[in-house]
């Protein structure tokens, strides 16, 4: 089971789907936020394990993997400040109660 | 002693079972991660997520991507978002409805995706696919450092902009700002 791709291919769309739940699904910013963060994760799990198994993708896979986690934490960085300056003016987490462009 | 390359006394190889162990804390943990009420378990459920993708990086013979995984993602991006959600957390926050109303369409739409992902995938016949091959770290330290150097300083410049914007974003407006808004 270790040893076929689409073991490892099923278990990061799996995960891509669960990110995907959580981002539509939760009310809370950062919530969503996390999501994002697994669904990044299932991504990154994909491209390892291309990398793994086909050889001439073997070096080159590691090296996107590598800058995927590296704005992945930029992106983090960014996201969470959005979260907190908006949490400092409308004092509260909630997306739903974010409305301030309705109208 | 070294151990062999199956549990003693059965055929079931130690790579099988430490796939089935890691995959199931990592799609176990995940549903923890978008379900649970307290968000700040959701948070600690995240970091045993990443933890056991970490497991996975390993099997997949990538011992760099699992340090960096273990690096970043624990130690840096989930240490961010409990800080995060320890500043952003109400007291009623948990008791109050956790999902938007219409979690079941995303309930639906999660389950199309996770049940095309994988008939896509069984379907699909890899043609180049063959055994886990181990990543040399230092070829990869080459590549890198050679033929990738320019996104790699890219990405630094990347990182850089990305924690100026993020201090100035969160950063708390001078009294004085506020009175010279129109």
């Amino acid at each position: 089971m270790s040893s076929s791709l689409d073991s490892y291919l099923v278990l990061s769309g799996l995960l891509f789907a669960i990110g995907t739940f959580g981002f539509l699904a939760r009310r809370n910013a950062i919530s969503m936020l996390m999501s994002i963060e697994l669904m990044l994760n299932a991504v990154n799990l994909t491209i390892v394990a291309f990398g793994a198994f086909i050889p001439t993708l073997n070096v080159q896979a590691s090296v996107i993997a590598l800058m995927v986690i590296a704005v992945a934490a930029a992106e983090a960085t960014v996201g969470l400040a959005i979260v907190m300056a908006i949490y400092r003016n409308k004092k509260t987490p909630l997306v739903d109660e974010y409305d301030a462009m309705k109208d | 002693m070294p151990i062999g390359m199956t549990i003693p006394f059965t055929a079931i190889r130690w790579d099988d079972i430490l796939f089935v162990a890691l995959a199931a804390l990592v799609v176990g943990s995940g549903l923890l991660v978008v379900t649970m009420r307290d968000i700040i378990r959701c948070g600690l459920a995240m970091i045993l997520c990443f933890a056991s993708l970490a497991g996975i990086y390993v099997l997949l013979g990538n011992p760099l991507v699992a340090a960096t995984q273990v690096l970043v993602y624990i130690g840096a991006i989930s240490i961010l978002v409990l800080f995060a959600i320890m500043l952003t957390q109400t007291k009623n926050a948990p008791t109050r409805l956790v999902f938007q109303t219409q979690a079941w369409a995303a309930a639906l739409a999660a389950i199309a995706i996770a049940v095309f992902i994988s008939v896509a995938v069984t379907a699909t016949t890899w043609p180049s696919a063959g055994a886990v091959a181990w990543t040399d770290t230092t070829k990869l330290a080459q590549t890198l450092f050679n033929q990738n150097v320019l996104p790699f300083e890219a990405v630094s410049v990347l990182l850089t902009a990305a924690v100026i914007g993020g201090v100035l974003l969160a950063r708390r407006e001078p009294a004085s700002a506020e009175e010279d808004r129109p």
